[in-house]
């Protein structure tokens, strides 16, 4: 078997608890499907069989009712336990055989896969990652007010003139006092351009050595933030391309320690035929200095840009709105589900999505909008550039504008409701108005 | 060898990979040529039912019958009459189906062209023990007899019927029925079928011309089940070019069959030797879709396929697995690692002090060679003859400059500038063929012409196991066409052939090899010694006599 895939839906969804605080993330219906079906369905299309899901007792049940052709091997850990990603892959150590490709559950894309993978393969690399350009979110996101906070921290991205190589990342939360590149980088790779626009996929293509490694080093606990550039880095330290030996005298025990967890990283025998077929061929990855393909290097890292596509992290709610608008796209279902009652004279728009078992009554509006599973729309509501989720009420002559609507939520009747998030479960009063509001938990309603 | 391989195969195992078989074909000729395997097989089976006819009505005819048949059959072929009766006697047991005899049909015949004494007693001690099945043959003998020579095709001894040309199917694209089926083979195989890319020059269409941005691994599943992941790896790397080289090539695919054999069980109620010689079919599909397969590369599949099918059946499968193995071993280790020593020995006796020496491209042979001769402390230097689009003069500038050898660089467009200081030129080569002509990158034969015109000697390195029993006189017959995107080149921005696929009367071309004829070259060294180029048929002879 070549390569295991691994999706990580345990994550919280930190950064929109309005939209997770009742749901678990891989759970929030995105164009009418639960957001993990999305990563499940590309490993799917590009031919996997199997797939490790690590994720919490919650989503368990539900993503075993998905209607997916992959094999699903669910591991569940206790959400209390906090476990980084890192953490989770040395948990199902025992399941890894072979190199893994490890997917997070809020992707969206549709990335040509074997673009990374081939990475992967033909320059046997440790690490293929996948990146690409940021997504300006232009729709107004409900809750949000003033201006758009300073935004994430950036990151920045270093790859070799062909574009494929990484040599340099670094989040800008840790460079304090400016951006420091090592000599040795720049002595083999005199031309690098750094990119700051990029965003990372969570998909990494990543050699069973690894896993390996990250039973010795404990203390590695999430993927993106600490092992890849961990791995970045060291694809140019010395101790990677010398052999020195390991018993330097003037190293103390946690160095040493270092060093021999290093060595997991480089394949010990590289076979005697690799070596001697790289001597025969004719090959080199850059040109210009003395030094052989590679520059004899054993650890590598490379990098996918996607230049165009799809490609989606629902981790914020801006970026959830945007993904409901796009994930249409990825799939062929009919908008309007067949089990779906709409009324003659309603009028959905073409961009618009019904839910199962829905029902639209008469002279109702919904434009650019997402409806979700078992809702009832009652007469004379119009809904513009929404997302109501499921099993949610809405009584006659409400207006909707740009909002989230969760699950089984109620909104009264000629409610009018814009840029607002009305929580799970919420009900909203008869009559009320409400402009960019975060209507969740406890908040109780407005008397008029 | 070769012919006993080719004629096996067909018994055994009746869907051959055309491919492979296309790789080893011998005598190809312009366009009319037949493999041998395909004419045996038929040649074969038909020779077996003349037998059984033969034990009951004892015809002796057939001889008569057989080529004055093969005179009218094929009609089109320039047979050489006295040639093929000569070539009859001799080479009998050309057809012998029955056993993994050694083949010296090829040789045979090949002696009764050249030399016929020597071989001739050989011959007749190995048609004695084969007496028996080979009366019937006699008709056959005119077939062998063609094989090795240079530039005829064979004479089909067929006495029943006129046998199917075939040529190999990696020229023949652009005749549909050819596509078809090799479609269909894929197929059956479940490798996808790599599509053509790009308008064709017209002289060149019958070729296949792939784009590098679309891998074959587009069309697989992710993580591959039908083929091997190292394999797939593998392909990947060839069609990028990552492993480039007629050498490494060759030990890049070993190295893949021996993750293969490694990871492979033998299915239950299966033999290791028949089963696993399938498995290694869809396996040299996929890499012949990913990049066309060398010479040297059939060479060691043959070689492969050989020693799988005489693994014993009485052998455990973790003995044979290992026997296997160490062959694969053994292998390389001759005919690559002690082959390049011995051919160094010999090119140093070549190389005096003083000496300017001229080489071209990046041949891995030749530059092992100027590192040995500059450790054993010779003194000369090295003009390095580089061409676009490939490059890899600079490759072998990088290597021989890290050595210490002081180096002059030129374009291949310099060639008649910097010749009258050469004293001596050294080629690689991509693979010999029978007739004694050079397969190697291409601009090398522009480089021996001009050399000869300068009267500059041109050796040839080359080691035995990329002697290639086929025939080719000119470059357009079957060559390789790489990506025409790589001739695109940007100066100063500006990309004037951007969109070079908009000019329906353009076409761009990236040849791969040429063929160099024997004129040209002055000496070939190889691991047997240092031999003229019209001795390669009888090398090819002696080594099937030894296998």
């Amino acid at each position: 078997m070549e390569l295991q895939a691994v999706l990580m839906a345990a994550g919280g969804g930190s950064r929109m608890m309005d939209l997770t605080y009742n749901t678990p993330k891989p759970l929030l219906p995105v164009g009418n499907k639960p957001l993990i079906w999305y990563p499940l369905n590309l490993l799917e299309r590009v031919g996997f069989e199997e797939v490790i899901v690590i994720t919490t007792k919650e989503v368990q049940k539900e993503v075993l009712k998905l209607d997916v052709k992959l094999k699903l091997d669910v591991v569940c850990i206790q959400e209390e336990a906090d476990m980084g990603t890192a953490d989770a892959l040395r948990h199902i150590q025992q399941k890894i055989k072979t190199d893994i490709l490890v997917v997070s559950c809020d992707l969206i894309t549709d990335v040509a896969l074997h673009e990374v993978v081939d990475l992967f393969r033909a320059h046997n690399a440790t690490l293929a990652m996948l990146m690409s350009k940021v997504n300006e979110f232009t729709e107004t996101v409900p809750g949000q007010k003033g201006k758009k906070k300073a935004g994430e921290q950036r990151d920045f991205v270093g790859v070799d003139g062909t574009g494929k190589r990484l040599l340099f990342m670094a989040n800008e939360a840790d460079l304090e006092d400016g951006l420091a590149i090592r000599k040795s980088i720049m002595r083999k790779h005199p031309r690098m351009h750094i990119k700051t626009g990029l965003l990372d996929a969570h998909l990494y293509c990543l050699k069973r050595s690894v896993v390996d490694f990250l039973l010795d080093n404990k203390s590695i606990s999430s993927i993106r933030g600490e092992l890849v550039p961990y791995l970045v880095r060291k694809q140019f330290s010395k101790s990677m391309n010398s052999q020195r030996p390991k018993d330097d005298a003037d190293q103390d025990q946690k160095k040493k320690d270092r060093n021999a967890n290093l060595d997991i990283l480089v394949p010990s025998k590289d076979d005697s035929l690799l070596e001697l077929t790289r001597e025969r061929s004719c090959w080199n990855d850059h040109r210009g200095d003395m030094s052989e393909a590679y520059h004899g290097g054993k650890l590598r890292c490379y990098v996918h840009l996607m230049e165009e596509g799809m490609c989606y992290r629902v981790n914020t709610l801006a970026a959830y709105i945007e993904a409901n608008r796009m994930a249409p796209k990825l799939f062929d279902d009919p908008p309007v589900h067949p089990s779906a009652v709409v009324a003659e004279r309603s009028l959905v728009g073409a961009d618009s999505i019904i839910g199962a078992s829905c029902q639209i009554s008469d002279k109702t509006s919904i434009k650019r909008s997402t409806i979700g599973a078992s809702t009832t729309v009652k007469e004379k509501v119009k809904i513009t550039n929404s997302i109501i989720m499921n099993g949610v009420t809405i009584e006659e002559g409400c207006n909707i504008q740009g909002s989230v609507i969760c699950s089984n939520a109620v909104i009264g009747r000629s409610a009018d409701i814009k840029y607002c998030l009305v929580g799970s479960s919420q009900r909203i009063e008869p009559e009320a108005e409400r402009t960019n509001e975060v209507i969740v938990g406890s908040d109780q309603l407005m008397e008029i | 060898m070769a012919d006993a391989k080719e004629k096996e195969e067909p018994n055994q195992a009746p869907s051959i990979n055309h491919t492979a078989d296309g790789g080893d074909s011998k005598n190809e000729d312009v366009g009319r040529s037949k493999t041998d395997g395909r004419e045996l097989t038929k040649e074969e089976k038909q020779r077996l039912r003349k037998e059984k006819k033969q034990q009951k009505k004892g015809k002796s005819s057939k001889e008569d019958k057989g080529s004055s048949e093969h005179d009218q059959g094929k009609g089109k072929k320039p047979v050489a009459l006295p040639e093929s009766q000569v070539a009859r006697s001799p080479p009998q047991k050309a057809a012998g189906p029955t056993a993994p005899a050694p083949e010296a049909p090829a040789a045979a015949s090949s002696s009764s062209s050249d030399k016929p004494t020597k071989s001739k007693a050989e011959l007749k001690a190995e048609r004695r023990a084969r007496q028996e099945a080979e009366r019937a043959s006699k008709a056959k003998k005119g077939e062998p007899g063609q094989q090795p020579s240079s530039s005829k095709s064979k004479a089909v001894p067929s006495e029943l019927q006129p046998v199917v040309k075939r040529l190999p199917e990696h020229v023949q694209v652009d005749d549909p029925a050819a596509i078809r089926k090799l479609a269909k083979k894929l197929e059956r195989q479940q490798i996808p079928l790599r599509s053509d890319y790009g308008n064709k020059v017209s002289l060149f269409s019958h070729l296949h011309q792939y784009s590098r941005n679309a891998p074959l691994t587009q069309q697989i599943s992710i993580p591959s089940t039908v083929i091997h992941p190292s394999i797939v790896q593998l392909g990947l790397q060839y069609s990028q070019g990552i492993v480039a080289g007629s050498n490494a090539r060759s030990v890049a695919l070993l190295h893949s069959f021996k993750q293969v054999i490694q990871d492979y069980t033998t299915p239950p109620n299966e033999e290791l030797s028949r089963d696993l010689v399938n498995k290694l079919k869809p396996y040299i599909s996929f890499l012949n879709q990913c990049r066309p397969l060398s010479a040297s590369m059939g060479n060691a599949i043959k070689y492969i396929k050989k020693e799988i099918s005489n693994i014993s059946s009485q052998c455990k499968e973790e003995e044979a697995k290992i026997q296997l193995l160490e062959c694969i071993d053994t292998y390389i280790n001759e005919k690559i690692t002690l082959a390049a020593k011995v051919i160094s020995e010999y090119a140093i006796e070549k190389i005096s002090d003083g000496d300017v020496i001229l080489i071209y491209g990046c041949s891995s042979l030749v530059n092992h060679i100027l590192c040995e001769a500059f450790e054993k402390k010779r003194k000369f230097r090295v003009v390095v003859v580089d061409s676009r689009p490939r490059l890899e003069g600079r490759e072998a500038l990088r290597r021989l400059v890290k050595r210490g050898i002081s180096c002059t660089y030129v374009l291949i467009s310099a060639v008649s500038y910097i010749l009258p200081e050469v004293s001596k030129v050294f080629l690689g080569a991509h693979a010999l063929l029978a007739n004694g002509y050079v397969m190697s990158r291409v601009g090398t034969s522009q480089i021996a012409l001009v050399a000869k015109a300068c009267n500059v000697p041109v050796l040839v390195c080359c080691e035995t196991y990329k002697f290639c029993e086929r025939v080719q006189t000119d470059s357009f017959v079957s060559n390789e066409l790489d990506d025409p995107d790589d001739l695109i080149v940007t100066r100063k921005g500006k990309t004037h052939l951007q969109d070079w696929q908009s000019v329906k009367s353009l076409g761009l071309l990236n040849l791969v090899y040429d063929v160099t004829p024997p004129d040209f070259v002055d000496l070939v060294i190889t691991d047997l010694g240092m031999i003229p180029c019209t001795s390669v048929p009888v090398v090819l002879r002696v080594k099937n006599v030894d296998q």
